[in-house]
């Protein structure tokens, strides 16, 4: 077992725990985009940053989902400085991938509400999930990683139809950027405006059925209000 | 005879082939020593060796006159470098033409030939010696100064200077415990980037328990502009090849790897075979001296990325995978190669090993600042006079290295800056050249040592422009795996690229700012937390350039090509037509013997016209 | 054993004194047979290389890039995840998954390059060859790459034509420094 202050908080956990497993388990709601409990972390995606330091230590950002507890880690989930970086990295994230429900709730939930960069329309944040779900659980190796920097992108080899798909559907089905489409911003507006500063009530509860239709039901109704 | 068969067993062997080696080398009258680094060999050094053995092999079937190809000695760009022994006569730019003379007058008369000596680019001044070559003697080639005293493809020339002394020293008198206090009281630091303390690094790996340990030679050496390592593999491998093994046995481990770049396949040549003349005699392998020590060395090539210089994703990459880094901890110190403790050191850093070991932490102490001690070799390029590699004391001023050892800026410019430590570090003005080199000065001035790229910058280059090609760089060079640093890295350039085409504003420059402190913060590698120094350190530092973009449109230096346009002075053209003749695209319109003009509609700024013209008609604005 | 080795020691340390051996001691005979590649260390699991940058490497020196059809058809004997090498093989800027041109042009775009007018080298390049650093003419005659420092810095700027190193290059000398070496066409 290890000992360790969470948001000043005297925390054990077991040892071999991540920082993100201890936050959750004490209910602190850490914000994830290419986290899965059935799959390995991956570090990926950066919004699950906290700030730890050892005693008498500096203090840096480091991903939760990858960083292990250790003994006598000061670790703050909501810190100004984290919530500087996850609000700078949701405005990206909105700038490059405006049409995600998830993105969009995200966005509405830490009160980012404009864009100040260039706005693209992609369809993947490379997150990776997709890829680790089909390496990890239905043990394919069918898409991956090809390129890398700015030209990273997820694809089959050679592009072409791949040998080993069986065309499971599970990498779109954990897919945060497809699994959930807003339709709500245009070019004017990459901010949904329907969501905008509405806490989505699915997005607490993550295993929540409501969560997985399309579109949400809970904010159907809200908007309609 | 040859190699096969013999084996040295202990210390003792191996001082009386040392003690053997050396006579002979002092048995021999005169030696021609030829530079075959990457500079001269690209300027022909290959074929001036040849000449002279030619030459010597009519005219001297005895070999009285020793003929050593060398690694680097250091000018590389007056290249072909030939140095006589003993009297160490440094000629320079030498042709095949000169070979015949050399041999006649020089070597065998000792007369000097005036018109291969090194003339000082200010002073006008002409040397004979290379020990009076400002260049040189400012210099303490600690590292670096065999390099030009032995053949490096030859085992014997290094141990005819005393090599391998130092392990064998080490193997039989000290433990491993031992050396890395050694290492930590010589207060070495990392040379490969970070500064790290090494006896620390190698401690943490010391205590781990485990079966089996790695050691790691990291040579991928990616900063662009930098090319100790590579200088220090091709010219005397063996050193750090020593080091290495040094390393190896401090920490316990039983096998090293070197990590080498693909883009250097002399380097690859030279270290695989140091590694075979070891093994054969005795030196590398089983029960290395005697001494029950067993290790062996191998060497990796990489495939071209600069994301595998960083220590977790090289050691994926010796795996032969993709060279993603990972998060640490776990540290490389409990869970590296194979998942075992490994080390990785930089290739300097391993020579510096063997010198420590060789000379004593306490000599070795005399030299460098007060926290890091020793020497460091910076490669001094860019728009300096001398370019070429430098070794000099850490602490010794920018300001010495590069208007005393660089001997100033090219063609008489105004210096602008200095850009350290590769993509990782930023550019340092004037005002701070006074600062002493070491690693903590440079890191307080927003830049940091990294491997020892020194790029000296003059008035016609662009601090926006040079954030422009870091970012361009870090953009393909990231792993692409973190979000921060892969999207962060792309808007950073989108946002200078827009300063450099005067189509930003005050609002965006201050977004820059936020963004690359978020993404130093939020990135999990070296690479990402290191990506915003180019883009903070010349805003930092040369923010009227930025203004200028902004506000006035304007590239102050003229290189931002959105922002330049280019016109033929009327009064100065004599309409030789030279300028017509060469425009690629067809935009210089006039009649020989007339003033020129050119169609800014057909100009695409390529800037010939302006380089091509001698009367310096055509003007950039 | 040991005394063999004794004796040949004693021997050889006898001639060198008498200077009867000379270059061979240099071991020269060893450096041709070196060849980089990865070799299986002792570490590795599997009997056979694993490492699929060597395996790679190996296919891009025979065939001077990687055919896809050798690619799946090392994957299968392996046993080694297609995904796998395709990733290595677009992770990696050495290997090239279309066939290179018969001459092959570098032009560095190190720092120390850019500085002294690399840029604008490999633009004219660019132009005089009609073809995009990175890709290979119609014709498969050039292909034009660009690196990220050849660590000849002192020589910059620096272009690289068919393993030549060429220091020094000012676009006013381009075109007819590379007429000398390829078989440029004129328009
Ligand atoms: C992106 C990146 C690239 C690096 N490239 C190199 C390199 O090419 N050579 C090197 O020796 N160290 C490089 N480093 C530093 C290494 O990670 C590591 O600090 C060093 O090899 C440790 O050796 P040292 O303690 O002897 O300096 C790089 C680091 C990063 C983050
Ligand atoms: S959840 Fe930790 S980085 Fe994405
Ligand atoms: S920067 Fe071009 S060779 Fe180093």
């Amino acid at each position: 077992m290890v000992n360790l202050t969470l948001n000043g908080l005297e925390i054990t956990v077991e040892k071999g725990t991540t920082l993100l497993e201890a936050a959750k388990f004490y209910g602190i709601e850490i914000p994830t985009l290419c986290y899965d409990e059935a799959l390995s972390p991956y570090g990926a995606c950066r919004l699950c940053l906290v700030e730890v330091s050892k005693p008498g230590g500096r203090s840096k950002l480091v991903s939760s989902c990858t960083y292990p507890a250790m003994e006598g880690l000061v670790v703050r989930t909501h810190s100004e400085r984290v919530m500087k970086a996850r609000r700078l990295l949701i405005e990206l994230y909105l700038a490059t991938c405006p049409s995600s429900k998830t993105i969009q709730d995200l966005a509405s939930k830490y009160h980012v509400t404009k864009v100040r960069f260039t706005q693209k329309h992609e369809d993947c944040i490379l997150c990776g999930l997709c890829v680790r779900m089909c390496e990890e659980q239905m043990q394919a190796k069918a898409i991956g990683f090809v390129n890398r920097g700015a030209e990273r992108r997820i694809s089959t080899p050679f592009d072409a139809k791949s040998d080993e798909c069986r065309l499971c559907g599970g990498c779109i089905y954990i897919c945060p950027a497809c699994r959930l489409r807003c339709q709500g911003p245009n070019e004017e507006s990459p901010v949904c405006n329907a969501c905008l500063n509405l806490s989505p009530p699915c997005l607490d509860q993550y295993d929540d059925a409501m969560c997985y239709m399309d579109p949400c039901v809970a904010c159907e109704l809200k908007i309609q209000k | 005879m040859s190699l096969s068969g013999i084996k040295i067993k202990d210390q003792e062997d191996l001082n009386r082939l040392q003690n053997v080696l050396k006579k002979r080398r002092n048995d021999e009258e005169c030696s021609v020593a030829i530079c075959g680094g990457t500079g001269c060999h690209s300027s022909g050094s290959e074929k001036v060796r040849e000449a002279f053995q030619r030459y010597l092999e009519r005219n001297d079937p005895e070999g009285k006159i020793k003929l050593r190809l060398t690694g680097c000695q250091g000018l590389c760009e007056r290249g072909p470098l030939v140095v006589i022994f003993p009297q160490e006569i440094f000629y320079q730019k030498v042709s095949v033409d000169d070979v015949e003379e050399i041999i006649e007058k020089t070597v065998l008369n000792g007369e000097i030939l005036e018109r291969l000596l090194f003339t000082d680019p200010i002073s006008g001044e002409k040397y004979t010696y290379s020990r009076e070559i400002p260049f040189l003697q400012k210099q303490k080639r600690l590292l670096l100064g065999n390099n030009r005293l032995i053949e490096p493809t030859s085992i014997m020339d290094y141990i005819s200077l005393g090599g391998y002394g130092a392990l064998a020293g080490a193997l039989t008198k000290m433990t491993g415990e031992e050396i890395i206090q050694e290492i930590s009281y010589a207060l070495l630091r990392g040379r490969g980037g970070a500064g790290f303390p090494t006896g620390q690094k190698w401690k943490e790996c010391y205590e781990a328990v485990s079966d089996e340990k790695y050691i790691i030679c990291n040579a991928d050496e990616g900063d662009p502009g930098a090319f100790m390592d590579r200088s220090l593999l091709e010219g005397n491998p063996h050193l750090v090849l020593e080091g290495l093994i040094i390393g190896g046995y401090a920490v316990g481990a039983g096998e090293g790897i070197v990590y080498v770049r693909a883009e250097y396949p002399i380097a690859v040549q030279n270290i695989n075979n140091a590694i075979k003349q070891a093994e054969k005699l005795g030196l590398l392998g089983e029960n290395i001296l005697g001494s029950g020590f067993n290790f062996h060395v191998r060497v990796v090539t990489g495939a071209g990325a600069f994301v595998c210089g960083e220590t977790s994703a090289l050691v994926e990459a010796v795996y032969g995978r993709v060279g993603e880094p990972r998060q640490k901890p776990p540290h490389l110190a409990e869970q590296g190669y194979m998942n075992k403790p490994t080390v990785v050191n930089n290739v300097e850093s391993l020579a510096n090993v063997t010198v420590i070991i060789r000379d004593g932490a306490e000599r070795y102490r005399q030299v460098g600042t007060e926290k890091s001690k020793g020497t460091k070799i910076f490669s001094l390029v860019g728009k300096v006079n001398n370019t070429g590699l430098v070794e000099v004391p850490l602490g010794m001023s920018l300001r010495e290295i590069i208007f005393e050892i660089g001997g100033g800026v090219q063609g008489g410019k105004e210096f602008k800056a200095v850009q350290t430590g590769g993509p990782s570090g930023g550019c340092i003005p004037e005002s701070l050249l006074d600062m002493p080199t070491d690693f903590d000065e440079l890191a307080s001035a927003g830049s940091m040592m990294g491997s020892g790229g020194m790029i000296v910058m003059d008035e016609d280059t662009c601090m926006v422009d040079i954030a422009r090609y870091f970012l361009n760089f870090l953009k393909e060079e990231s792993c692409g795996r973190c979000f921060s640093c892969r999207e962060g890295i792309s808007r950073m350039l989108e946002i200078v690229e827009d300063i450099s085409r005067g189509r930003s504003s005050l609002e965006q420059l201050e977004l820059l700012m936020e963004l690359a402190d978020v993404v130093q913060d939020s990135t999990m590698c070296g690479l990402g937390q290191t990506s915003a120094n180019p883009v903070l350190s010349t805003i930092r530092y040369f923010k009227d350039e930025y203004l200028a973009h902004i506000l006035e449109k304007r590239c102050p230096a003229g290189v931002c090509h959105d922002l330049i346009s280019f016109s033929i002075d009327k009064d100065l053209c004599t309409g030789c037509g030279a300028c017509a003749k060469k425009c690629p695209s067809k935009a210089i319109e006039g009649v020989i013997k007339q003033a020129h003009m050119i169609n800014l509609q057909k100009c695409t700024k390529c800037g010939i016209c302006f380089e091509i013209c001698k009367f310096g008609a055509v003007q950039k604005s | 054993m040991e005394e063999k080795y004794q004796d040949e020691f004693e021997e050889f340390l006898k001639a060198l004194e008498n200077g009867e051996v000379t270059a061979e001691y240099d071991g020269k005979e060893i450096s041709e047979a070196v060849c980089p590649a990865n070799g299986s260390g002792k570490g590795d699991n599997n009997e056979e290389n694993n490492s699929i940058v060597s395996l790679l490497q190996e296919i891009q020196k025979e065939h001077h890039y990687l055919p896809a059809d050798v690619l799946k058809e090392v994957a299968e004997k392996r046993n080694i995840p297609l995904m796998d090498i395709y990733s290595v093989a677009t992770f990696y800027k050495s290997f090239s998954l279309e066939p290179v041109g018969k001459h092959k042009i570098v032009c560095c775009s190190g720092t120390a390059c850019h500085v002294r007018g690399g840029k604008k080298i490999t633009g004219e390049i660019s132009r005089l060859l009609k073809i995009k650093p990175g890709e290979t003419s119609k014709d498969r005659l050039f292909s034009l790459e660009t690196v990220s420092c050849l660590g000849a810095c002192a020589l910059a700027p620096l272009v690289v034509v068919d393993g030549e190193y060429c220091g020094n290059m000012a676009t006013s000398r381009i075109e007819s420094f590379l007429e000398e070496r390829l078989p440029l066409q004129k328009e």
